[in-house]
């Protein structure tokens, strides 16, 4: 089958520099969680997949890394894409390294790889692309001085999630150009309560 | 010499070497570590050091890890033992002047990615800017134990007692806990770190608002805190711990309060006592401090 040409297209055009800025912007993210990151290097995958999704996937997806397509996303022009672009083969979610999809379509969180205790790092990163219905949250751990606010989809998933701690899965939050990350060190209470 | 460094980046990196010399896949796998590192402070996660153009405990962890998050707009200053102009520090800076373009400095305000070797500089740091740590070994409970199956296991089920045995027994051989440098914290109450070989007085200001990332090149891991990680060095409730230095000011800009290094002047025992971070050192003096030798010393 012949590969669609927008495939071949939005890509980097100085991959050294511009996913570096890109990574610096993601470690912030996941180092601050709840924060909001503009991207100003971005890359540019066939709908639905959002710039920002797009970026990281080219930051952090190579051949080392399966990649699960959830929802709207598993389709054929972003299935090519991404094989075009990062090499990364395509698995089952309780395979992938990363998996890219809209908040519903990923669920449920038990599909994916929580890690070992003696690996913890064997995990899988999520990459929620697009909008959610969300509620507030407030949010503290490591990252946060004291605490922050943000609006996240599904509470009781993620307060489970991250009660597996050090296993568990990480979040990027991807929409338009902008990211916000989420790691299972993080502790989350609905805004209502505290 | 201070100010002709400053700033003094030529914005161009050599063409011959990717930017800041790493492969681009080599890159991605130090960063998806980062990531995990960041995302379960103070676990130690493995990766696939490379080999770097400097022999291994010079800092091949940290130089592979400042590459890995080094933009071309950031400022790199590298300090050795709190100084900035030592061969290593002069080394690995030069080398990413010429591998990545990036500006240099010695001034730790205006530097956005730092690499140290065993010291935290005096200055706080503030929010943007990353510590890079060279660590030796970054397994805290090597040296108790040293199978790394087992260790892993330990850390696993968060079994640390052994560490406990050995203050223990600092305290019953010295009468107090002599470890004095890479002394163990605990982070956010599960895993126990080993912060590299900072001094103990250093220990308190791991809680901060940078990111600190730790590179261990020859043993093949990278571990990380977040902003504001809660970081607590262990301790015994009638031993607490305690955060130590020479009981003496700074000889050249009478600081009271930094961490000092003791220099033999003479075969006679004259000594005198310096900061150890020679940019907080001369920025003291710059600004008019001045120390019991500060006005007859030349040491520039």
């Amino acid at each position: 089958m012949a590969m669609a040409a927008d495939a071949l297209t939005g890509g980097f055009t100085d991959a050294p520099r511009q996913s570096a800025r890109a990574f610096r912007a993601a470690l912030e993210a996941m180092a601050r969680p709840g924060s909001v990151h503009p991207l100003t290097d971005l890359a540019q995958a066939p709908d639905p997949v959002s710039p920002a999704a797009a970026t990281l996937l080219l930051v952090l997806c190579d051949p080392e890394t399966p990649v699960f397509l959830a929802g709207a996303h598993d389709c054929a022009a972003v299935r090519d894409w991404i094989t075009f672009h990062t090499g990364a083969p395509l698995a089952p979610a309780a395979e992938a390294t990363f998996a890219l999809g809209p908040w519903q379509a990923l669920m449920p969180l038990s599909a994916y790889a929580p890690g070992t205790p003696e690996y913890p790092d064997r995990s899988a990163t999520l990459i929620v692309d697009g909008d959610f219905a969300g509620q507030p949250v407030t949010l503290s751990g490591p990252g946060i001085e004291t605490t922050t606010h943000a609006v996240l989809p599904d509470i009781a998933a993620l307060q489970a999630n991250a009660a597996g701690f050090p296993l568990g899965l990480d979040f990027y939050f991807t929409s338009g150009a902008e990211l916000m990350a989420l790691p299972r060190s993080t502790r989350i209470a609905s805004a209502e309560e505290s | 010499m201070r100010d002709e460094l400053s700033r003094s980046g030529k914005g161009q990196a050599m063409e011959e070497y990717n930017f800041a010399y790493l492969d681009e896949q080599t890159k991605r796998m130090i960063r998806r570590a980062l990531l995990k590192g960041m995302a379960v402070p103070g676990y130690q996660v493995p990766f696939a050091s490379r080999e770097m153009p400097m022999p291994y405990g010079w800092g091949t962890g940290g130089v592979q890890v400042s590459a890995a998050v080094m933009v071309p707009e950031d400022c790199f200053k590298v300090i050795d033992q709190g100084a900035d102009d030592t061969t290593n520090a002069v080394s690995i800076r030069r080398f990413f002047e010429r591998t990545a373009g990036v500006a240099v400095t010695e001034r730790t305000g205006e530097a956005t990615v730092i690499q140290t070797r065993h010291r935290i500089p005096e200055q706080p740091l503030e929010e943007g800017q990353i510590l890079v740590y060279q660590v030796p070994i970054p397994e805290p409970l090597r040296f108790l134990e040293p199978s790394e199956v087992e260790t892993r296991k330990m850390h696993a089920l968060e079994e640390y007692g052994l560490m406990h045995v050995k203050l223990y027994e600092d305290i019953a051989r010295h009468g107090e806990i002599s470890t004095s440098y890479a002394y163990p914290v605990k982070v956010e109450g599960r895993y126990v770190m080993d912060p590299s070989p900072i001094p103990k007085f250093d220990n308190p200001k791991l809680r901060m608002a940078a990111i600190q990332l730790f590179g261990a090149g020859r043993e093949q891991r990278i571990y990380a805190l977040p902003p504001w990680c809660e970081v607590v060095s262990l301790d015994f409730e009638d031993y607490p711990f305690q955060a130590s230095r020479a009981d003496h000011d700074c000889d050249l800009c009478g600081a009271e309060g930094s961490y000092l290094d003791e220099v033999i002047t003479d075969d006679a025992g004259g000594r005198m006592f310096v900061c150890s971070d020679t940019d907080f050192c001369a920025g003291r003096r710059d600004a008019g401090h001045l120390g019991r030798l500060g006005a007859t010393e030349d040491v520039a």
